[in-house]
């Protein structure tokens, strides 16, 4: 089904640049040296634009286009015919795009100090980004002597309140696993495996990775567990709440199958739950297991998608000996979702954070445990904005993707991606440079800090703990009453 | 408009402070001379006092200063109290009419001591049983709220300037060893006698000059731990963040002046001895919701003893002064030399480093 329709202008050089560049078969060349416009492939990655050395491609969206009414719209129609002739579940990438349901971040806004007290410039003060994730016990404790015994159990220790999601090898590629890895290295925070297992490469980055154990317990063994800072149980992840994973056999080859532990060319099936994990205290089981396992020196975290009652989960959760939750919120990205899934399930980040903080301070258990949030964070305002509701901290995919090249076309389910990222494709997967790649997301990541520390200064707050939980920081626009009642927030001008 | 306690009022201060190490007792005369000096750095909408050793004859007792809007409210708190403690001793709190004073609320005092019996079936401390009983006042009696509750001590505080809230109060009557006073500068309220500082638990007494950035991640950490904070006020926030680190996890005060105002990461970091690392360290990560930010400089008030403390940063001014036996902690250093205008040493304490002094036959808190 065409979408897009791809044209060229005059300025052409006949390079046929974006003929090798294209992946998808939109692009092709005659033998006379002619283009070939196969505007049904096409997907929108910007590739060919991007490389074309004259900037004679444009692709635009498709003018012909189905008659829309009121109730079906154009993606309606399309997804109707497509169904009705394979008899498919659609299959989608990346986030939520459901347009009516609003983005909360934007209908919140910062505050500054003026006069009552002063503003910070944080090129003259310090201004402290840095935060300790994890447990922290009840009471302090003393020696004989009196004095204080760190009886801390063991923290993540980042230096700016952003870590990278769990994206697995497989679903993206070594080339981006040693991209995060040698970011976070070098910025002081934490990248995630995902549930591929970790290359044998990526070993030397132990002290920033943390590994996930999923439902398919993919490439999980003794020393995986231990060769990592922290330990991710996943349990739900915001694009599909309550659905398991499929990593089809064609991408389970080579590196892939072995650090999978998964034999070559089968698919690779993440159950939809942990079938041992069918309640709240078969959760506690696995994570002491884990610890047992690691020798109780590494946190413990919890993952899970925001759905209606959050709220108790994450108390749960909190009970449940975990040190960490991580919340992936309805915008969440992925590798491949089912899409009804994708754009009906869960609820929005925003809400959760502000629900589950909430919830914790209620039950006197906040400081026990810390929170990550997840699912369309998109600059350094969304990150303040998620911590200012009662995250530690946040972590992000998609931002990150973007960094190292993606232009969300979803199509990751595709395995075909022009960008090197979301593919096993060897000829692809070199497109992306991991040094180059590491490069992008430290300046990234350093510039969404020094827009962090900025806004921060401009409140008068210099340590990013004092931001946690702070909702007086934080005024509504264009929200209702019970939204401001759920986020915590009061509305401009109150 | 609505009154504090329904929204948050920033304000500037002035603040000051006395204390007699060698135990001597000193009237309000001079504490009264040394706030009014800064006369300017309050508008008339909040003034109030703090005095200890002000009740030798009663000090076994808890003596509690309550506010009252009606007779109702009085009468249902005296209710309250009488099924909880024994009261040795009630009155009004005298008071010398001035026409700087309006709008004067029902002002009593009492003395009282947990029934036995009572405190027994709690299976709390007496000072957790009067604290709980005291924040339950002031929750839940509409009109009723306890500005002072600790052993011989106490509040007094009022809407004017703080030298006219020392007349209205006859301060110069009492006599005690350790003297706060505060001045206000509200923004934008119409007034409220509780919502003046000091602000206290048991016998602890904050004045405050500044307004913290953190207020509401404090705010909403220490409601973890049983507080309410009912004034939306920075000051009665950084009172129960005291309250809780002191007398709940049973750090010094010293140590909470590490939380509060937690040395930069950088500093720790440049911290030499290992142990001292450590330990600052691990105290920021603690409790690293009670970090305040902004601008504050604060005095505490306890029995036996007296903390400066200023913000990080120093972001507010803050004096303090020796001569002889007598420390005195100011917002200006003019406040200091009106009452003692030769004093031995006179300095600016650090931001972040407190300053404690005790009564010298005391251990320190």
């Amino acid at each position: 089904m065409r979408r897009y329709r791809i044209r060229k202008d005059d300025s052409c050089v006949s390079c046929l640049r974006c003929v090798s560049e294209c992946s998808f078969g939109a692009i092709t060349a005659s033998e006379n040296r002619t283009l070939v416009f196969h505007h049904d492939k096409c997907v929108d990655c910007q590739r060919c634009v991007s490389f074309c050395p004259a900037g004679a491609i444009y692709i635009t969206e498709d003018e012909n286009r189905f008659r829309e009414n009121s109730v079906f719209r154009k993606d309606d129609i399309s997804e109707i015919i497509l169904q009705a002739e394979t008899g498919g579940v659609l299959l989608s990438s990346m986030g939520a795009r459901e347009k009516n349901i609003p983005v909360y971040f934007d209908r919140m806004l910062l505050n500054a100090s003026q006069v009552t007290n002063p503003s910070i410039d944080p090129l003259r003060e310090p201004m402290e980004t840095a935060v300790f994730i994890g447990q922290r016990p009840e009471k302090i404790q003393r020696d004989k002597e009196g004095r204080l015994i760190n009886n801390l159990p063991p923290h993540l220790e980042l230096k700016t309140p952003i870590l990278f999601a769990a994206m697995s090898y497989g679903a993206i590629s070594l080339n981006v696993h040693k991209a995060l890895a040698a970011a976070a290295e070098e910025l002081g925070t934490y990248w995630n495996t995902g549930e591929g297992g970790l290359h044998e490469s990526l070993y030397p980055y132990k002290e920033n990775t943390i590994v996930q154990v999923a439902s398919g317990r993919f490439g999980v063994h003794e020393t995986y567990l231990n060769t990592a800072a922290a330990i991710e149980i996943k349990i739900g992840q915001g694009a599909k709440p309550g659905i398991g994973g499929h990593l089809t056999g064609r991408k389970i080859i080579g590196d892939v199958s072995r650090t999978r532990m998964v034999p070559e060319g089968l698919d690779a099936i993440s159950p939809a739950p942990h079938h041992d994990i069918y309640s709240i205290e078969d959760l506690a089981q696995l994570v002491m297991s884990i610890k047992e396992a690691t020798h109780y020196r590494k946190p413990v975290m919890v993952k899970v998608a925001a759905v209606h009652n959050i709220a108790p989960i994450a108390s749960g959760i909190a009970r449940s000996g975990a040190d960490i939750i991580s919340i992936d919120g309805y915008r969440g990205g992925t590798g491949a979702a089912p899409k009804r899934i994708r754009d009906n399930v869960g609820i929005p980040i925003e809400f959760a954070i502000a629900a589950v903080d909430q919830r914790l301070r209620e039950e006197k258990i906040r400081d026990r445990v810390s929170i990550i949030a997840s699912g369309g964070i998109r600059n350094s305002a969304d990150t303040v904005k998620a911590i200012a509701l009662g995250a530690d901290a946040v972590s992000i995919g998609t931002a990150a993707l973007c960094a190292l090249g993606c232009h969300i076309c979803a199509s990751c389910h595709t395995g075909r991606c022009a960008w090197g990222i979301a593919t096993q494709d060897p000829e692809l997967t070199k497109r992306l440079d991991p040094e180059k790649g590491a490069k992008r997301l430290v300046n990234l990541m350093n510039a969404w800090t020094r827009e962090i520390k900025e806004i921060m200064g401009g409140m008068g707050i210099n340590s990013i703990e004092a931001l946690r939980g702070n909702r007086m920081a934080l005024r509504g626009v264009a929200l209702n009453e019970k939204e401001l009642e759920i986020l915590g927030i009061r509305y401009a001008g109150e | 408009m609505k009154k504090e306690g329904e929204v948050r009022i920033s304000s500037g201060c002035a603040i000051s402070g006395i204390f007699c190490r060698d135990g001597r007792r000193i009237t309000g005369e001079a504490i009264k001379k040394s706030i009014k000096v800064m006369h300017n750095r309050s508008n008339g909408l909040g003034g109030g006092f703090a005095g200890y050793g002000i009740y030798p004859q009663y000090k076994d007792y808890y003596a509690l200063h309550v506010f009252y809007d009606s007779q109702t409210s009085r009468e249902e708190t005296e209710r309250f109290l009488d099924r909880r403690f024994d009261i040795i001793n009630l009155s009004k709190i005298p008071v010398r009419q001035t026409s700087a004073i309006a709008d004067a609320p029902l002002i009593w005092r009492y003395f009282v001591s947990p029934l036995p019996h009572m405190l027994q079936d709690s299976q709390l401390d007496e000072d957790e049983y009067t604290s709980l009983a005291m924040i339950r006042i002031n929750d839940s009696i509409d009109g009723a709220y306890v500005v002072s509750c600790g052993k011989d001590m106490g509040v007094f505080k009022a809407v004017g300037y703080p030298e006219d809230v020392a007349d209205f109060y006859r301060i110069e009557e009492y006599e005690g060893y350790s003297w706060t006073a505060h001045g206000r500068y509200p923004t934008n309220t119409p007034g409220w006698w509780a919502g003046s500082h000091p602000f206290s638990l048991l016998d602890l007494t904050v004045v405050h000059n500044g307004e913290i950035s953190s207020y509401d991640a404090n705010r909403r950490a220490v409601e973890m731990y049983g507080y309410s904070c009912n004034l939306l006020t920075d000051t009665e926030v950084i009172t129960y963040i005291l309250d809780y680190l002191t007398r709940k996890q049973g750090l010094t005060l010293e140590e909470c002046s590490h939380v509060i105002a937690a040395p930069f990461w950088s500093t720790i970091a440049a911290t030499e001895d290992e142990d001292e690392r450590n330990r600052l360290s691990y105290m920021r990560n603690m409790f690293s919701s009670f970090l305040i930010t902004g601008p504050f400089s604060i005095l505490v008030g306890f029995s036996g003893g007296m903390m400066a403390l200023n913000d990080r940063l120093k972001l507010r001014s803050l004096v303090a002064a020796e001569k002889g036996h007598t420390v005195y902690f100011s917002s200006e250093e003019a406040a200091i030399r009106v009452i003692e205008d030769n004093p031995d040493r006179i300095w600016a304490p650090r931001g972040g480093e407190a300053v404690i002094v005790t009564l010298e036959k005391e251990a320190g808190r």
